[in-house]
């Protein structure tokens, strides 16, 4: 291999901070092949299984579906269709409980399936890829409900399209699977090798991109084998490389990746597409395939059901929607000694508390886990600032001093330490000798500081709407009053009243002065002309009053202000909201910062969520 | 499974107990030399340490309504207990030990809420407390057992330390000046160097036997390195600190200052260097942070040793750094991933 391919050998690859060893685990699950997943009796397929708005089902109790119909549509841009994946008929939309660390329940559609297993018409192919519009392949990737299946979900179809303001010139591949005891990615890639070269192709299409780094952890070499035929064998292999990467978790955080493999850093609060590059996980590269050469949407991925608790660890593929409980039926069952039955990886999964919950389109692995393999911790110690998280922490933050500010509740300084820069890999923990369960403080700090900024938002929008509110009253005061002195004024005088535009423009120059000046009666030219002008300002704010246009104050504005109104505008085009920003508004200055105001959440909803899409896919 | 709700699932690595062991452990090639040199006076006072620091630990716990097995099985208490014994004079009055080691873990530690929470290095604290109270017993150190016209044996130095009677009823006949107090004093004469070094107290460094408990202290500390209980940098910059300020005034007049491996394997420079510069709970913990502390720690040894009023620094420093500390860690952060170098 080395000596065929040395280009390979050749590539430089970077280092992350810290990072740990952790026993991978793996050979408990990869050496026997993905095995098929019975049709279940009933398929529960959630309605959320992606970040963004929740889809809104297509179809009614009592429909019957098809393999791969669509059973609920997008509702809105950062969201994703969802497919029943084999067919039967709709016998319920309900709640029903789904995985999620809180345990809660979510809207399913419910399945009885009627173990026929019949396709519905399949979208047409679209073979010739590179000749169609990225929009096409977006669009299509989109109607099969694809997300990334590296653990976050962000639906497929946002993330390949960054916008124009942000061209990407390398993709990444995540198939470094760097949690312990997962292996569907090996398994996918040993058995799926060509279909991801033509995901990787499409991907290449669709985000213009130069170039593609497919990062593998040295510790699958039948999977790197298999990807590096596959790539040989492909039309793309002068623009794509698969480079091995040393094992060492979380080498498959997305941020860290691309710092091993590109030696470049994804900025702060920001997202890979800043710096010209897009990370995919290998399953959604194959799905991607799937949805655009095949027209067929994501309804089905490989679970690896592993850990010493579990009878027959192994890969499965499984169809969205299939309770967890068959597939530990299928490997065997619990074991009694099993201790704790994980979604996900042991670094970064969340605990099941119940097996009826369905595998969706980000479930990797069911770890069921032993007293042995994950023995009580015990109580958490006081922390002796050894410092060893910081030595492990792939952020290079310092754990110890987020926990000590997280434990006192102090979301400032937990911020001022770069809380948010956290990405909950589990290192600090791992390594920490007093046990403390260092990750639980940082969600914890996390959601009060979220809860927190929302309810600033919220009392800033009430105190702005407020204060506009207060002005316009203020403001009408002054114009009842205003029309009240010239009633009053056209009362005392002779002529016939004219229309009140017409009066205060004609008035402007002679008049009014010279009324003014024998009011006073002293006869000082300065303040006649200091007069006069009060009286043309008012004659021209009347006029413009008559048009129902009132003066902008967002002119002359301080640079802090006209910068706060641009960043406001950037956000509005971020957030896709495309009033034309040269366009000049109507309204008030108050009214103008209040829409401000109200589209911030929107625009900063969805950087957070693709942020925090980024930071957990994949690990 | 004790409220842990939050990922990771996977088995801990690390323990505190087991730090402090391996910290206890790498005591032992230092403290058996000092037992070789100086007699059986330190095993007495090293269990007469540690038996008052885990009484005072058991009672502060009781007291403050805890459980008192966590806080005594951490093992933090002994290694305090024993860094205190180690420090001070192997025939020092047993009761000065124990008002010493109450110090340590009742003031020092406990009234500031226990482990993690003491500012100051309890061990050191103690001794600077108990060396400034009771200057005459402190600064009563017995020479090596080369030098010493007559050793104590074990009995002996249980009766000297309970009864305060030596063989011959003589303190000022079996005690001898520590080689930096020698230093000091020759030095304060006038006396060159050279000449001072002429006298039998001196070994190729430092005083002899003085200096092989320096050497052995340095095994242990590397084996702390080695098993990753301690990181380089404190220890490094320590030394480092020490050599690069005697090694200046060496060059400068060699006559009047000592040679810098004397600074070096003198007093408490090897075993402050890797065991109490080191406790993590009052050093720094930025690595930037902890090569400032390290140099600082090793500059000041020198400046008090060389023109401060007592011959050994090592506590003072430690202690004078402790305070330091906190704040050198908020200047010293690392760049966090994805931030830009300049900003924090």
């Amino acid at each position: 291999m080395q000596a065929t391919q040395p280009s390979f050998q050749q590539r430089r690859l970077w280092q992350f901070h810290g990072g740990i060893h952790v026993p991978d685990e793996k050979t408990l699950s990869n050496q026997t092949p993905v095995a098929p997943t019975a049709c279940p009796k009933f398929l529960i397929i959630p309605l959320q299984q992606h970040i963004g708005a929740q889809a809104s089902p297509v179809v009614k109790v009592g429909d019957r579906v098809l393999k791969g119909q669509m059973i609920a549509e997008p509702k809105g841009y950062v969201s994703a269709s969802v497919h029943a994946s084999s067919s039967g008929t709709v016998v319920a939309i309900e709640d029903r409980p789904v995985p999620h660390p809180s345990g809660l329940s979510a809207p399913c559609i419910v399945i009885e399936t009627d173990g026929q297993d019949a396709w519905a018409e399949p979208l047409p192919p679209l073979s010739d890829c590179d000749s169609l519009e990225p929009a096409v392949l977006r669009e299509r990737i989109r109607a099969c409900g694809v997300v990334g299946m590296g653990g976050a979900s962000f639906p497929t179809s946002v993330k390949v399209n960054p916008g124009r303001d942000q061209p990407i010139h390398t993709l990444i591949i995540n198939a470094a699977e760097c949690e312990p005891y997962i292996t569907c990615d090996d398994l996918l890639m040993r058995d799926r090798a060509g279909d991801v070269l033509q995901g990787i192709r499409i991907l290449l299409r669709l985000l213009g991109a130069s170039q593609c780094l497919v990062g593998i952890e040295d510790n699958k070499p039948e999977a790197i084998e298999a990807m590096r035929l596959a790539r040989a064998e492909s039309d793309i292999k002068d623009r794509c490389e698969v480079v091995v990467v040393p094992t060492l978790y979380p080498s498959g955080g997305e941020k860290q990746l691309i710092r091993v493999l590109t030696g470049r850093e994804v900025p702060s609060h920001g997202i890979p597409a800043q710096i010209g590059m897009v990370c995919q996980n290998v399953g959604t590269a194959t799905a991607i395939a799937d949805a655009v050469l095949r027209g067929r949407p994501l309804i089905s991925r490989y679970v690896t059901v592993t850990g010493r608790g579990v009878a027959r660890p192994g890969n499965l593929d499984v169809r969205v929607g299939t309770p967890a409980a068959d597939l530990i039926a299928q490997c065997g069952g619990l074991n009694p000694d099993l201790a704790r039955l994980v979604c996900g990886g042991p670094m970064m999964g969340f605990t099941l508390n119940r097996q009826d919950v369905p595998i969706t389109k980000a479930a990797n692995c069911l770890l069921a886990l032993t007293e042995m393999e994950f023995p009580d911790p015990g109580a958490a110690l006081a922390c002796i600032r050894c410092g060893r998280c910081a030595d492990a922490c792939p952020a290079n933050l310092l754990p110890q001093q987020l926990y000590w500010h997280a434990r006192a509740k102090d979301l400032d300084r937990v911020q001022d330490y770069n809380l948010f820069d956290c990405i909950e890999c589990g290192c600090c923990a791992q390594v920490c000798p007093s046990h403390i369960p260092l990750v639980q403080y940082y969600r914890y700090a996390k959601t009060e500081a979220w809860a927190r900024e929302q309810d600033k938002r919220k009392s800033e929008q009430a105190k702005a709407r407020h204060s506009a509110k207060q002005e316009r009253m203020e403001r009408q005061e002054r114009e009842r009053l205003a029309k009240l002195r010239r009633k009053e004024a056209a009362a005392k005088d002779k002529p016939a009243p004219k229309p009140q535009a017409e009066a205060a423009a004609d008035a402007a120059p002679g008049d009014l002065s010279a009324q003014a000046a024998t009011a006073a009666g002293a006869p000082d030219a300065k303040k006649a002309a200091i007069e006069a002008a009060k009286a043309r300002a008012a004659a021209k704010k009347a006029a413009l009053a008559e048009q129902g246009v009132t003066p902008k104050n967002t002119e002359a504005l301080a640079p802090a202000q006209q910068r706060q109104v641009d960043a406001a505008d950037q956000r509005r085009r971020a957030a896709g909201l495309n009033e034309d920003p040269d366009q000049p508004r109507s309204s008030t200055a108050p009214e103008a910062a209040n829409d401000a105001l109200a589209d911030q959440p929107v625009a900063t909803q969805s950087t957070v969520t693709q942020r925090a899409a980024s930071h957990q896919e994949q690990v | 499974m004790s409220g842990i709700v939050s990922s990771p699932y996977s088995p801990r690595v690390n323990r505190v107990d087991q730090v402090m062991l391996q910290v206890i452990l790498a005591l032992i090639p230092g403290a058996l030399a000092m037992i070789w040199f100086f007699g059986w006076g330190l095993l007495i006072q090293m269990t007469l340490a540690t038996a008052t620091a885990v009484a005072a630990e058991a009672a502060v716990m009781r007291l403050r309504g805890r459980p008192a097995l966590p806080a005594l099985s951490d093992l933090s208490a002994v290694v305090t207990a024993l860094l205190l014994a180690i420090a001070i004079p192997p025939t020092l009055p047993w009761w000065l030990t124990i008002l010493g080691v109450l110090f340590a873990i009742l003031v020092v530690k406990q009234l500031y809420g226990g482990l993690g929470y003491n500012p100051f290095n309890p061990a050191m604290a103690a001794y600077v407390f108990l060396l400034i109270s009771y200057p005459v017993d402190m600064t009563r150190w017995l020479p090596p057992h080369m030098l010493a016209d007559q050793t104590l044996g074990f009995m002996d130095a249980l009766r000297a330390i309970f009864f305060g009677i030596v063989p011959g009823g003589n303190w000022d006949a079996i005690t001898a000046a520590t080689p930096l107090g020698e230093m000091r004093t020759q030095l304060g004469l006038n006396q060159m160097i050279e000449e001072i070094r002429q006298s039998p107290l001196w070994g190729d460094f430092g005083g002899r036997g003085w200096e092989w408990v320096g050497n052995w202290f340095l095994v242990g500390g590397l084996y702390l390195i080695w098993k990753r209980i301690i990181t380089w940098h404190i220890p490094v910059a320590f030394l480092g600190g020490l050599l690069l300020m005697a090694g200046f005034f060496w060059l400068l007049d060699p006559q009047t200052h000592p040679h810098p491996a004397f600074h070096l394997f003198s007093g408490g420079a090897i075993l402050g260097a890797f065991f109490i510069a080191t406790d993590p709970v009052t050093a720094c913990t930025t690595k930037k942070g902890q090569i400032v502390f390290g140099l600082s720690i090793g500059a000041l040894v020198f400046i008090i040793r060389t023109w401060g009023g007592y011959p050994d620094a090592v506590a003072f420093a430690v202690l004078l750094m402790n305070i330091a500390a906190p704040t050198i860690d908020y200047y010293t952060q690392p760049r966090v991933y994805g931030h830009s170098r300049g900003s924090k």
